[in-house]
C-alpha cells in the first residue's frame, strides 16, 4: 500500500490552551454510537464549544479568524484517557493535519500516528510563542516539519521532538502498518506455533 | 538461552515478538484479542474494504457492555442507534467467525470482566482490545494493551501489531492495608503519587507484600486504572492465587495440559534480580481511603484531607488546574471533601463491578437505606456476576437498602447507554473516570472511590469516610 510521505504540513493554526485534556473531551462518548468515522468533525470538543443548551461558546476552533486552520496547538498530556481512535478521528475530520503539544498520551499518539496526523512535543514557552503569532496574525503560515524537527511561523522556527519510529513512519510512508503486518503473516504463524495457548 | 534475568514483560514480548519492522517498531503477535460494539464496527468495515479475513477467529472474543441498557432486556431497543452497534458486532461476529458472548449467552458483561471469568485471560500471554482498561487483564501476567480502532483491524487481520518496548517501572507496595482500605483506594494513591501522565512510555509491575496477599479481584482493580496513571500496561506476577482462579474455568486447560500450563505460566514472571526501568516503594499503611475531588483521577485526596485551593498550588500549572477542577466540581476551596452533598450513587464498571465488591458492599449495607433523594444503582459488571450475588442474595441486600438492581454492561461509567447524570449532579462512583461530562451529563460531577465508600455516600446522602459510617475498625 503506497502511503503519502508526510514531511511536513503546513497551514494556519489554532491554540486550545489546556492540559489533560482527555478524549472524553475531544469527542464525548454519545457521539460514538455510530459503526462509521464519517460526520465526527463536527463533534469535535463538543461540549467545550455549546453550552449545555447548546449554544456556542466561542470555543478557538469556532473563531472565524481560525477556520480552515490545519494545525492544533496544545498543553500537556494531551489524549489522555480512553483509547477511542474516534478522537484522532474527529481531529482529522474537523481539517486538522498535526497536532503540537507539550506532551502525549501514549494511546492518543499511537493512533494518530496511524492515521498519519503527526503529532510533536514541544516546550511549554514555544508553543506559547506560536500561539502569541497566532494570535497577531491568525492567517500566519505554520510549517510543522517532521523531518527536520521544528515548526516555523513566519520568520520565526521552534524546535519539536518525535519519537523516532513515529518520525520515521510519517517520512518513510509506512505509518499505517497493515501493509507490512499483513507481509509478515507467514513469520506470525510461526511465532504463534511456538505458543501452546494460540494452538486451534 | 540467556540467563540474563529478564522482568515478566520482557518474556512475555520476546516470546511474542514476530519480527522488527522498518521503523524499528516490532510486530507482536497478540495471541488474544478481545472485541466490543463499539470499537470494532469500523474495524469489520475496514477489513471488507481491504477483503480480508480474521486471521486466528478462535483468538478472537467479542461481547457487547458500552451501549446495552441495564434495564431494559428486550431487543429492539428503545435506541435505535444502540441497536445498531448491537446488531453490526452481531453481523460482524456471524460473518467472521469469532465467537460472541451475547445476552443469550449467559456470559455477556464488561469485556474487562468476561475475559478472566471465561479463563480467556491467562498468565504470559499478549491480549489486546480497543478499549484503554485493557490493562485489567495484566492482573494475571499478561501483557494487555489497550488500542484504537485502526489496530483493531490489525490485530484482525494478522494477530499482531505495530509497537515499540515499553520501559518497566516496579511499584513495590508492602504491608498490610488499614481496615477500610480497598484495593481502589491503593490505584487512587498511586496515581495521585506518580500523576496521571508519570506512566507514559511504562508498563507497570505491581508487586508487594500487599499485592501478594491480594485476591485476583483486587489485582483486576489496581491493573484496570493504570491507564488512568499513563500506563497503557500493568501487570502483577502470575502465582499461586492466580493459578487457583483460573482452574477449572471454561477455557483454562484441563487435565495434564493443566499441569503443564502452570509450568510455563509459572516461568513468564519477573526473575529475582532484573532490571527494572524505575522502582516505587509505598507502605500500604500510609494509604487510606482515596476520593478524587477534581476532573481527572490523579486529583486525590484520602477523605479526611481538604480539597487543595489554589493558593496552596505548588507550581503555575498546579494553580491553574485547581482553579479549573474546584470550578467544575462546584467544591469551595480548602475546606473538606467529607459532607459533600452527592445525588447519585453508582456501583459498577469494569473496576468495581465483580462479585467481591458487591459482597463488600452487602456485608456494610445491609439493614441500611439509601438517604432520601439519592439515586441508587448496582450493576453487575457481567451475567455471570449477576447470577453469583443473586445466589447469594446480594441483589434483594442490596433492593432492600434502595440501590436498583440492574443487568450487567458499562452502566453510568461511561453513560453511552441510558444511565446518566442529569445536569449538575454529583455521582459517587466506583468507576474508574471523573472526566468532565463522563457520566453523560456536560456538567455532571463525578467522586471516584471504593465501593464501600459508595455505600457510606449512599446511606448519608453526602461524601462520608466509610469507616466511621460502618463503624468499620
Amino acid at each position: 500500500m503506497a502511503l503519502e510521505k508526510i514531511t511536513s504540513v503546513s497551514g494556519r493554526g489554532v491554540y486550545v490552551p489546556g492540559n489533560d485534556i482527555d478524549t472524553d473531551r475531544i469527542i464525548p462518548a454519545r457521539f460514538m454510537k455510530c459503526v462509521v468515522f464519517d460526520g465526527l468533525g463536527e463533534f469535535l470538543f463538543y461540549d467545550v464549544r455549546h453550552t449545555p443548551e447548546g449554544v456556542p461558546t466561542g470555543h478557538p476552533i469556532d473563531k472565524p479568524e481560525h477556520k480552515g486552520a490545519k494545525i492544533l496547538l496544545s498543553g500537556a498530556n494531551f489524549g489522555c484517557g480512553s483509547s477511542r481512535e474516534h478522537a484522532p478521528q474527529a481531529i482529522h475530520k474537523a481539517g486538522f493535519r498535526a497536532v503540537v503539544a507539550e506532551n502525549f498520551a501514549e494511546i492518543f499518539f499511537g493512533n494518530s500516528t496511524t492515521l498519519g496526523i503527526p503529532c510533536v512535543n514541544a516546550a511549554r514557552e514555544d508553543i506559547a510563542k506560536v500561539a502569541a503569532a497566532i494570535e497577531k496574525n491568525p492567517d500566519i503560515e505554520i510549517v510543522v516539519d517532521v523531518a527536520a524537527l521544528e515548526v516555523r511561523y513566519g520568520s520565526d522556527k521552534i524546535p519539536v521532538t518525535q519519537r523516532e519510529s513515529a518520525r520515521d513512519a510519517l517520512v518513510n510512508g509506512r505509518w499505517d502498518a497493515i501493509g507490512e503486518l499483513i507481509d509478515g503473516i507467514p513469520a506470525v504463524q510461526n511465532t504463534a506455533a511456538k505458543l501452546a495457548y494460540m494452538a486451534a | 538461552m540467556s540467563t540474563q534475568p529478564k522482568s515478566l514483560f520482557e518474556k512475555v514480548w520476546d516470546a511474542h515478538s514476530v519480527r522488527k519492522l522498518a521503523n524499528g517498531q516490532t510486530q507482536l503477535l497478540i495471541g488474544t484479542h478481545l472485541i466490543h460494539e463499539v470499537t470494532s464496527p469500523q474495524a469489520f468495515g475496514m477489513l471488507r474494504d481491504l477483503g480480508l479475513k480474521v486471521l486466528m477467529p478462535h483468538r478472537t472474543f467479542a461481547t457487547v457492555d458500552h451501549i446495552v441498557p441495564t434495564n431494559e432486556l428486550v431487543e429492539p431497543y428503545k435506541d435505535p442507534l444502540a441497536q445498531a452497534m448491537m446488531d453490526e458486532l452481531r453481523k460482524n461476529c456471524a460473518q467472521f467467525g469469532v465467537t460472541f458472548f451475547d445476552r443469550a449467552s449467559g456470559k455477556q458483561g464488561i469485556v474487562h470482566i468476561v475475559g478472566p471469568e471465561q479463563g480467556i485471560t491467562q498468565p504470559g500471554t499478549t491480549i489486546a482490545c480497543g478499549d484503554s482498561h485493557t490493562s485489567t487483564h495484566g492482573a494475571f501476567g499478561a501483557i494487555a494493551f489497550g488500542i484504537g480502532t485502526s489496530q483493531v483491524r490489525d490485530v484482525l487481520a494478522t494477530q499482531t501489531m505495530a509497537l515499540g518496548a515499553l520501559k518497566v517501572r516496579r511499584i513495590e507496595v508492602n504491608g498490610k492495608l488499614r481496615p477500610g482500605v480497598y484495593a481502589k483506594d491503593v490505584i487512587l494513591h498511586i496515581i495521585r503519587l506518580l500523576g496521571v501522565n508519570g506512566g507514559t512510555g511504562y508498563a507497570y509491575e505491581y508487586a508487594g507484600s500487599t499485592f501478594d496477599a491480594f485476591t485476583m479481584e483486587e489485582r483486576m482493580t489496581v491493573c484496570n486504572m493504570s491507564i488512568e496513571g499513563g500506563a497503557r500496561v500493568g501487570y502483577v506476577n502470575p502465582d499461586a492465587t492466580t493459578f487457583a482462579y483460573l482452574k477449572g474455568r471454561p477455557y483454562s486447560p484441563s487435565g495434564a495440559a493443566w499441569d503443564a500450563a502452570v509450568t510455563r505460566w509459572s516461568s513468564f514472571a519477573s526473575d529475582a534480580g532484573c532490571r527494572y526501568d524505575d522502582v516505587v516503594k509505598i507502605a500500604a499503611a500510609d494509604i487510606a481511603p482515596t476520593v478524587t475531588w477534581g476532573i481527572n483521577p490523579g486529583q486525590g485526596i484520602s477523605i479526611v484531607e481538604n480539597v487543595p485551593s489554589p493558593e496552596t498550588a505548588t507550581s503555575d500549572d498546579d494553580r491553574a488546574g485547581i482553579i479549573e477542577a474546584l470550578a467544575y466540581m462546584k467544591l469551595p476551596a480548602g475546606k473538606p471533601i467529607k459532607g459533600t452533598k452527592i445525588n447519585v450513587a453508582f456501583l459498577g464498571s469494569c473496576t468495581n463491578g465483580r462479585l467481591s465488591d458487591f459482597q463488600e458492599v452487602a456485608k456494610y449495607i445491609q439493614g441500611r437505606k439509601v438517604a432520601p433523594g439519592v439515586r441508587a444503582i448496582a450493576v453487575p459488571g457481567s451475567q455471570i456476576v449477576a447470577l453469583q450475588c443473586e445466589k447469594l442474595g446480594l441483589d434483594k441486600i442490596l433492593a432492600e437498602a434502595g440501590f436498583e438492581w440492574r443487568a450487567a454492561g458499562c452502566s453510568m461509567c461511561l453513560a453511552m447507554n441510558p444511565d446518566k447524570l442529569i445536569g449538575d449532579e454529583l455521582c459517587a462512583s466506583s468507576s474508574n473516570r471523573n472526566f468532565k461530562g463522563r457520566q453523560g451529563s456536560v456538567t455532571g460531577r463525578t467522586v471516584l472511590m471504593s465501593p464501600v465508600m459508595v455505600a457510606a455516600a449512599a446511606v448519608t446522602g453526602q461524601v462520608s469516610d466509610a469507616r466511621e459510617v460502618f463503624a468499620v475498625n
